[in-house]
């Protein structure tokens, strides 16, 4: 009779145990685990008027902000390593808060604590159903840059021309190009493609191999599209080579060929 | 024991025989699949497609002789109305349907999507076809499944699929911002899309009592109510007007 107790209690402890966890949503970044509750109350105190009590976006301050603060409920995220139509990694998240996106109304979190910032990923992650249906798809891969040269900026002005890079980007990289004007973000808000002559910093990371993976993962939720299987390697270093040279921060400024 | 096993091959022998009236059921009346067919018209004048300005992308202007038009509502020419999809909305018994293994086919051809309408189940094989020389991105822009955007340049080959029903999701190049498609997703096999003869059929329903609902992206949606018995095959038409 006792061993029927005992495995009926055992059998209550498993079922418990199941359940309280389907029912935490964690995060889980290096060495760190996040947790839900102590994230609700860090995004009450920071990313509540942006991104709303919901997480859908709609705070106090959302109608005052362009581009718009990100609906969590959509679970679609610009700042990927991972392929287009993906769920985020946690480091995604991660790197996006503490990074913050430039020119944009979310700031660089940094001055929280790691710990604070992965709390806050678990507590984001309870606001779309996505996140405990669906898994992240594997992470791209980053070969080793090879080094920059004339003809690599070449070829790349070539891909870039080939690819229509230009019908958004432009023939000069500045953004106007003929489909321009026509662009907006999934929800509907008009949105400006990047000025490769700005110099200015990239919405998901500032480095060639930051380059090199929005290349292959998109930005979704905007119209900047996947490249994943539309280049080879090669071609994609040489479309990083050659949008460097566009501006007078890149290292071969005085080699740009301006297409026509 | 001897009784033991005769009572056993007496429940083998029942079972046989209980599978082969299940079989023969299958072909009795009872069974039957029915079928609804019917017209999508459109009332009144149709309306004049506008022309679109290819010339940005002169790959895509030099494959129309004559300027391409827009295909948001489509007439044929005894008044049929194209791109309108047909479905069963309510009244289904069994929601346990598997994709066909054939996939659905997409295609841009002309800078533009063919069939501009079209239908598929959730998680059947969507391939994206570039039969044009420019290259084109395919993004969908769906609010119950998961959002992509892929660059096909000519000839890459492209499979996608979507995992739960929308009717339907828009999609768009971004590249060439003329392009717009629609692709409803069935958890269900009960649908179809008109040409421009406006008529469609939906085959093989079981028996019953069903919403059919026609939806066109510009004109909105109608339903009406039918009611199949075995083997009947029964007609429903449909008007929009703008």
């Amino acid at each position: 009779m006792r061993w029927k107790t005992a495995l009926t209690g055992s059998a209550a402890l498993v079922l418990l145990l199941f359940c309280g966890d389907t029912h935490a949503q964690e995060s889980h970044v290096g060495k760190l685990n996040g947790n839900e509750k102590r994230g609700k109350a860090l995004y009450g105190r920071y990313c509540i008027f942006c991104h709303g009590r919901y997480g859908d976006g709609r705070g106090e301050s959302a109608p005052y902000l362009d581009p718009k603060p990100r609906d969590f409920t959509k679970a679609v995220f610009k700042c990927r390593s991972t392929p287009s139509g993906s769920l985020p990694l946690d480091s995604d998240l991660y790197d996006t808060i503490s990074r913050g996106v430039h020119d944009s109304g979310m700031p660089s979190w940094k001055p929280l604590l790691r710990q604070e910032r992965v709390d806050l990923i678990a507590y984001i992650k309870t606001f779309s159903s996505a996140f405990q249906e669906e898994k992240p798809g594997a992470p791209v891969e980053i070969p080793p840059e090879p080094p920059s040269s004339a003809e690599s900026i070449r070829r790349g002005a070539q891909v870039f021309e080939s690819m229509n890079c230009w019908s958004c980007h432009g023939k000069d990289g500045r953004g106007h190009g003929p489909s321009a004007a026509a662009l907006t973000d999934s929800k509907g808000y008009p949105i400006t493609p990047f000025d490769f002559t700005s110099g200015s910093r990239f919405k998901c990371g500032e480095t060639d191999r930051d380059m090199f993976r929005d290349l292959i993962t998109g930005l979704d939720g905007t119209p900047m599209p996947s490249f994943a299987s539309a280049m080879t390697t090669d071609q994609r270093w040489d479309v990083v080579h050659y949008l460097r040279s566009l501006s007078s921060h890149g290292t071969h400024a005085q080699l740009a060929p301006i297409s026509q | 024991m001897k009784s033991k096993f005769s009572f056993i091959f007496a429940c083998v022998l029942a079972g046989l025989a209980l599978s082969m009236w299940g079989l023969a059921g299958w072909a009795s009346p009872a069974d039957t699949p029915s079928s609804v067919k019917g017209t999508v018209k459109f009332a009144g004048a149709a309306p004049k497609p506008s022309r679109i300005d290819m010339s940005q992308d002169p790959l895509c202007a030099k494959l129309h002789s004559t300027p391409a038009t827009t295909e948001d509502v489509v007439v044929g020419g005894d008044g049929g109305l194209a791109n309108v999809v047909i479905y069963v909305s309510d009244g289904l018994t069994s929601h346990n349907f598997q994709p066909p293994p054939q996939p659905a086919v997409l295609e841009q051809k002309g800078c533009q999507y063919n069939p501009h309408v079209l239908a598929l189940q959730a998680n059947q094989k969507l391939n994206v076809v570039n039969a044009d020389d420019t290259t084109h991105n395919i993004h969908p822009t769906p609010s119950n499944n998961r959002e992509w955007n892929m660059t096909q340049p000519h000839g890459m080959p492209l499979e996608q699929s979507f995992a739960r029903e929308e009717i339907a999701v828009p999609v768009k190049c971004n590249i060439h911002p003329w392009m717009k498609g629609y692709i409803a997703v069935f958890k269900h096999p009960y649908f179809a899309v008109t040409d421009k003869s406006g008529s469609f059929e939906l085959k093989d329903l079981p028996p019953g009592a069903y919403t059919i609902t026609a939806w066109q992206e510009k004109l909105g949606a109608q339903t009406q109510k039918v009611t199949v018995s075995a083997g009947e095959a029964k007609t429903l038409d449909f008007a929009f007007k703008q």
